[in-house]
């Protein structure tokens, strides 16, 4: 009785609500008695606290720091790596590092009493970029060498075949930080309960990370804490560990206040003082034969972790793996640096590392070709990956890789060939194309060892079915997605499956959202449960249904020599960005986005669209005016009104093209594509721009006045590099 | 100081004993609970927190509430129970506009005050009329669809 493809768009369920103002965002909650609280943060990058000095605090006035963790907790945030502290103590490593709270109840008064604070430092010298926290600035202060990460990969003979190429090219490739600008800014509340246990409310991508990452602080169990995620106003990974550096010092506030405390960043905090995307600089060495062909690559990927090194190390080894984009080369060095330098720790943002990496290999393969004089889609096709190719981890690639296709769509959309043909570069006309891919999921077998995902389905006697689990809506469709999936197997109305923001103590832990993993794993248990529930759904009339992921046999993945089948299956991209850029101001105009993707079955057609939409416009911020600069350890733009995100006057409508790849482990054949979506239009965009002005982009962001300079002072891009 | 402020909220008289200092913004959500009006930027920039005075987009985060005495406001609780609001809810819904919703009321009340000078607007236009509104989930094209789909479905209102 299925009749209908499962990719036919539907209604969202949660779009009425969000458009005539009744969802309720953390904001929005009316919370009883509650007190609210400022932080205290270092305003100095590096340095040694000598002494902290609180003014008179009136009743009901309370200031929270690390004296008020009781004994046997630990004062830190368990965020993969436990270094991050949830109060600094005696030194402090990046400007904005948490100090203590100051809590009470009109939140007004405590902005005064926040301006009377005075904290006296030993400063210290802080290291800002890569170079100089590699060249240990100020002193090392991870390690004796400020590398809080490093890992290696090889593939192939690569020493052999650099000794016997004709010729070695060096090219570096650099990406600034990145913001995400959620439209709502971090939130969290928390209230104690009695007998020890706690409720938090929290925008929040991932409500079990946060009990487990803050429990050790009062040294209590996570099951003790209740996490509830309220409606997400964005998220884009700032949100998937982040929310814990509010809900630690909140907790310890609670404990000490025996009241809820509530604490909404404003605008200008959550820029100046929230995670980033990590800066990076690739370091490549290319070795070619006599025709240019490349015979060997090594690269030297270095991340900007900040000041802790909490999950960037995840983030590196993602960056590492997807060094080598959509290509094969038969000989491969990279290597991974993760660099502690004094700026507030780097940590998810779309893409988890692969952006950056993927952006590099991308401008590197333009140069390579442009500097022979060729077509960078001529040159860029000759090492397109197929099915069952070695990838960077001696794994294989499993499946079927349609880039021919989606490529075939791209150049038909957009016109490519004729257009990369007639405009010169350094007419101030060009089309840009760039290839991506994103390894849906966790890592090798980190579903199976690691996150050990559950999912549970649930029939009520009036036929209404709940899914319970840990997944959140961000944004990102899930919501609809999910119950979707439940409703085609059960062939039930939409509205029959219910699937609400989850609350820790009645739904079990089915990883984080995160990795664009939860079409792709989670959407399957469900797909699992509803079809062993579609068999007793008429006979029974209360049941429910447990599945957990089981990871597929004959692709072994080591985790601690990272060598194998780092994923099954991957998303795939490719994107066509054509600009026009005059020749006396510089500016850029964006005259048409072309892109095709394969996410494997779609779930559902206009959410992937949507998806589609705002990566790629997020990831072209990201090459051009997303300029965040970081000058001694301070954030230089502060606001929505200097950090330029993009508007909907600064491109045109997309054109979003499709192929089919059902993929075998996912539900209805769906794939992962939260993060794909963004992983390639800012290279597209840059080769545009640059075949453009007939110079060299080797660095982003790349707004207007980085456009003249290379205009001016830049390197011609037929030089030899 | 505070001061009695009378105005029109979401078309009833209603007036408050406040500091006519304290922004627009906080008032409609501390003291009328109207939270549908959001804080995005809190400087005038993003548009979420977007209403009608006087018939007339601002963002109510840089107006004083003093300016409102005597005036006429409407939140998206107001819009939302219009006719036109309520095709454009629609709209939002059916064209795939609706993403992470933060910016999404004020999105409304910026489709609103378009289609309500221009009932046919070219799809430049629209860029225009939303352009003092930051989405940063949907890279605005379904936003765009759903606001021309507005347009053709509400066209006898808008005329008007």
């Amino acid at each position: 009785m299925v009749t209908e493809d499962i990719s036919r768009a539907v209604r969202r369920v949660d779009a009425v609500s969000k458009s005539d103002g009744t969802a309720k965002y953390i904001p929005d909650y009316d919370f009883k008695d509650c007190l609210w609280a400022r932080m205290i943060r270092s305003d100095i990058p590096r340095g040694k606290i000598k002494n902290i000095s609180i003014p008179s605090l009136p009743e009901g006035y309370f200031f929270v720091s690390s004296k008020d963790i009781p004994e046997g907790g630990h004062n830190y945030l368990h965020m993969i790596a436990t270094d991050w502290k949830c109060f600094a103590e005696d030194e402090v490593r990046y400007r904005g590092e948490t100090i203590g709270l100051l809590v009470g109840p009109d939140k007004t008064f405590l902005e005064d009493l926040l301006e009377q604070v005075h904290i006296d430092y030993e400063e210290q010298e802080c290291a800002v970029t890569i170079d100089e926290g590699l060249s240990c600035k100020g002193g090392a202060f991870v390690n004796d060498n400020n590398l809080h990460c490093h890992l290696k990969l090889e593939v192939g003979n690569p020493d052999e075949a650099f000794a016997k190429a004709e010729k070695i090219v060096e090219e570096t490739v650099e990406t600034g930080f990145q913001e995400h600008i959620y439209l709502e800014t971090n939130g969290a509340c928390c209230i104690p309960e009695g007998n020890g246990k706690y409720t938090i409310y929290a925008s929040a991508q991932c409500p079990f990370y946060i009990r487990k990452s803050i429990a050790p602080v009062l040294n209590i169990s996570p099951e003790d804490i209740t996490v509830r995620q309220t409606t997400t106003g964005g998220a884009f990974g700032g949100k998937e560990h982040f929310p814990d550096v509010l809900c630690g010092p909140l907790l310890v506030a609670a404990h000490k206040t025996g009241k809820g405390v509530k604490m909404i960043f404003d605008r200008e905090e959550d820029i100046e003082f929230s995670v980033k995307r990590h800066p990076s600089k690739v370091v490549f060495k290319t070795g070619l034969d006599k025709d240019g062909n490349i015979v060997a690559m090594d690269s030297k990927v270095y991340y900007n972790v900040g000041g802790y090194l909490a999950s960037s190390f995840v983030v590196l080894q993602r960056g590492c793996f997807h060094v080598t984009g959509c290509y094969k080369f038969p000989n491969m060095r990279t290597e991974g640096f993760g660099v502690a330098t004094n700026t507030f720790p780097s940590c998810a943002f779309r893409g988890f590392g692969a952006p950056q990496t993927l952006f590099a290999i991308e401008t590197h393969m333009c140069h390579l070709a442009e500097m022979q004089g060729i077509d960078p889609l001529e040159y860029k096709k000759r090492y397109f990956i197929k099915q069952g190719d070695v990838t960077s981890t001696n794994g294989k690639i499993v499946e079927r890789v349609m880039i021919p296709e989606m490529l075939e769509q791209v150049l038909k959309a957009s016109d490519y060939e004729r257009k990369s043909r007639e405009y010169k570069w350094g007419s101030g006309k060009g089309i840009g194309i760039s290839f991506y891919n994103h390894g849906g999921a966790f890592t090798g077998n980190g579903e199976q060892a690691l996150i050990k995902a559950k999912c549970i389905l649930r029939k009520y006697k009036n036929g209404d079915v709940e899914i319970l689990c840990g997944q959140t809506e961000m944004g990102q469709g899930f919501h609809t997605i999910l119950p979707k999936i439940a409703a085609h197997i059960l062939e039930l109305p939409l509205e029959k499956v219910i699937f609400k923001d989850p609350d820790t103590s009645r739904v079990v832990d089915s990883g984080p959202t995160a990795a664009s993993r939860s079409t792709m794993i989670v959407g399957k248990l469900v797909e699992k449960a509803a079809t062993l529930m579609k068999d007793r759904y008429n006979s029974e009339e209360e049941f429910e249904i447990m599945t957990e992921y089981e990871h597929p046999d004959g692709f072994p993945w080591d985790q601690s020599t990272f060598q194998g089948y780092a994923y099954l299956g991957y998303g795939w991209g490719v994107c066509a960005v054509e600009v026009e850029v005059d020749p006396c101001t510089a500016e850029v105009t964006t005259k048409g986005i072309w892109s095709s993707h394969d996410a494997g079955h779609l779930i559902d057609e206009r959410i992937v669209h949507g998806q589609v939409n705002g990566g790629i416009i997020q990831g072209i911020g990201w090459g051009s005016t997303e300029v965040l600069e970081n000058v001694n350890g301070h954030f230089k733009q502060t606001s929505i009104s200097d950090y330029i995100v993009p508007t909907s006057m600064d491109h045109p409508k997309q054109g979003v093209y499709f192929v089919e790849n059902a993929y075998e482990w996912g539900p209805f054949g769906a794939k992962g594509m939260g993060e794909l979506v963004f992983n390639g239009s800012g290279a597209a965009y840059i080769d545009a721009v640059s075949r453009a002005i007939g110079k060299r982009i080797p660095s982003i962001p790349c707004p207007t006045e980085k456009v003249m300079e290379y205009l001016l002072n830049g390197t011609d891009i037929k030089e030899a590099l | 100081m505070e001061a009695k402020l009378s105005f029109k909220l979401n078309g009833k008289s209603v007036s408050i004993t406040t500091d006519p200092l304290r922004r627009l913004l906080d008032v409609l959500r501390e003291d009328f609970k109207l939270t549908g009006v959001k804080e995005g930027c809190s400087e005038g920039e993003c548009g979420a927190c977007s209403v009608l005075f006087n018939g007339k987009m601002v963002t109510s985060c840089i107006i004083p509430v003093g300016a409102a005495d005597g005036q006429e406001i409407m939140t998206i609780e107001g819009i939302s129970g219009t006719e036109g609001g309520k095709i454009i809810i629609e709209a939002f819904a059916d064209g795939g506009a609706v993403q992470c919703g933060f910016c999404i009321p004020g999105m409304v009340i910026a489709a609103y005050n378009l289609l309500s000078e221009n009932p046919h607007p070219t799809e430049d236009e629209i860029r225009l009329g939303i352009s003092g509104n930051i989405c940063r989930c949907t890279g605005y094209d379904l936003i765009v669809e759903s606001i021309k789909l507005a347009a053709e479905r509400g066209e006898k209102i808008w005329k008007k």
